[in-house]
């Protein structure tokens, strides 16, 4: 297999070490995350998946352990620059991080900080813009934009960047469905046509039964990983630490538990119904 | 945002007329040497000439006059108290007496003096922001401010810090919205009452106003972080400034008149 883009080893990270809000958010964390791939982190609030998120790219460092960005450590003060450029990220909420007045000009303040020249600038605007399908709103202020749309500027401020992997820290809890669709639509687009890798946190089981694989974390430990369908299997695991899963899953999960013969690990209503129509 | 429709920040007029392709810089230090000029000016003969330059930007700026005039009326009261001041506390050759108030021709002479160079002043700034977009002002700003780094002036922090409030005004003001909404149907009054009243009745919506006000802005420094920045240093713009012909001809017109008319009258 290729060389990991992202590589966890044993990473540990402290919240306000030595105080007494000291809080262990990590607890030995080893991960590697390959080109090209989608990867879903799941976990239910203070399981530490948006910590691990601020690992990506150095915007917190582990208190011991180490992580790599395309072999360059984030405790090494003078890769920080790079790792930024490899690694882009889109945070929760969609107002607050938008620094522009104008759609055009937020995308291109990242390339500005690159010190790109004008021109290319413009380019790279455009066709970030192109790339989430807002070149509509190229003049529109943040504050006239859905949730959604501002959460698709905020993922062409990261693509003017060309970072080869963006990570996304719950880019969808503070949206309405709508909203949540254009923006896994997105991502998903990024992923197919321009290989950018995908590092998507969430705690929406039905936004990670299209990932190449799901990471599950608990208390700052990676509990299970695999593919949807390995992960989703273990219906009663994920129901033991609390979390839910997708509704056509639990619902043959019970029909199973009543006698009928489905297998395991089915995660989508088309999946079910040729399963049911077979038995 | 029906609370707060009568708040207009920076209030730019989008247009395509000379004024507006102007460069800021141009704009900026054309508004400086107007205000030079309203005062050093102290004829009648003098305000004549740059009440008439003044109308002539306004023509070639093709903004509709009441915008222009819109905007002195915040201005009356002052203007109205200023003119009243000058024409009964001035000393000299008495028009008329009530009382002890007394009404002179140079009070008269001096109020109506003051009260235009006010109007004109506020006339000829307003002007600045109706044609120039909040980036461009804020571009033209860093811009002019960069020589006085060397003596330690932050051109491209303040320019940040303008760009930043520009952008979280509406957002805030949309949240102060939401947030007194929510404390109307929770029973609070923010309407009735005495000053202090009013006054008082509004710690709860500043409370939580400000606390996701810092909340926003720890969140958007990380942001911005996890964007590259790290200062001015290294930074290129994305729309460049450019000073053309127009300005260079804008630019030295303007200088010629204040000069003339700022030395003659």
């Amino acid at each position: 297999m290729a060389k990991p883009l992202i590589r966890f080893e044993g990473v540990h990270f402290r919240y306000n070490p030595g105080t007494e809000r000291e809080w262990a958010a990590l607890q030995g964390i080893d991960l590697d995350i390959y080109p090209g791939e989608f990867v879903a982190v799941l976990g239910h609030n203070g399981s530490g998946k948006s910590t691990l998120a601020k690992h990506c790219n150095a915007l917190l460092v582990p208190s011991s352990g180490r992580v790599l960005v395309d072999g360059l450590d984030t405790k090494d003060d003078a890769a920080v620059w790079q790792i930024r450029q490899t690694i882009g990220m889109v945070f929760q909420n969609p107002d607050n991080q938008l620094v522009a007045t104008t759609v055009e000009e937020d995308v291109a303040f990242g390339p500005e900080n690159l010190g790109i020249p004008s021109k290319e600038i413009q380019a790279r605007v455009d066709e970030a813009l192109r790339a989430v399908g807002m070149e509509a709103y190229r003049l529109h202020s943040p504050h006239q934009l859905s949730g959604g749309q501002k959460q698709r500027v905020a993922i062409a401020g990261m693509i003017s960047m060309r970072p080869r992997c963006i990570v996304l820290d719950e880019p969808t809890a503070m949206l309405d469905p709508e909203g949540r669709r254009e923006v896994m639509h997105t991502i998903h687009r990024l992923n197919e046509t321009e290989k950018i890798t995908i590092v998507h946190i969430t705690h929406h089981m039905d936004e990670v039964i299209n990932a190449d694989r799901v990471v599950i974390m608990t208390d700052g430990k990676i509990a299970l990983q695999g593919t949807p369908k390995d992960v989703f299997s273990n219906v009663e695991l994920l129901r033991s630490l609390h979390l839910d899963v997708p509704q056509v899953t639990a619902l043959s999960h019970r029909l199973r538990s009543r006698g009928l013969n489905l297998p395991d690990g089915i995660i989508t209503v088309d999946e079910l119904v040729e399963c049911l129509c077979q038995s | 945002m029906a609370l707060f429709k009568n708040i207009t920040i920076g209030q730019y007029i989008p247009g395509n007329s000379a004024i507006h392709r102007l460069d800021p810089r141009t704009k900026i230090i054309g508004t400086v040497l107007l205000i030079v000029l309203l005062f050093m000016v102290d004829s009648f003969l003098g305000y004549a000439l740059a009440a008439v330059a003044i109308f002539g930007i306004v023509q070639l700026s093709e903004i509709p006059w009441r915008i222009i005039l819109r905007g002195l009326r915040p201005l009356f009261v002052i203007l109205l108290l200023t003119v009243s001041l000058h024409l009964f506390m001035t000393e000299g050759t008495p028009i008329f007496r009530i009382w002890f108030i007394e009404v002179t021709w140079e009070g008269l002479f001096r109020g109506v003096m003051m009260g235009v160079r006010l109007a004109l002043l506020v006339m000829g700034t307003s002007l600045l922001t109706l044609t120039t977009s909040p980036i461009n002002l804020t571009d033209g700003i860093e811009s002019l401010l960069k020589p006085g780094k060397r003596i330690g002036v932050p051109a491209h922090e303040l320019a940040m810090m303008m760009t930043i409030a520009l952008r979280f005004i509406p957002t805030l003001l949309e949240e102060a919205e939401k947030i007194m909404k929510a404390q109307m149907a929770r029973g609070a009054d923010f309407q009735s009452g005495g000053l202090m009243q009013r006054a008082k009745s509004l710690i709860p919506l500043l409370v939580p106003l400000f606390v996701n006000a810092f909340r926003r802005a720890d969140d958007l420094a990380i942001a911005m972080e996890a964007r590259g920045y790290r200062g001015g240093e290294g930074r290129t713009k994305f729309k460049e400034l450019h000073f053309g012909q127009a300005d260079a001809i804008a630019l030295g017109v303007s200088i010629a008149f204040v000069v003339l008319v700022g030395v003659l009258f």
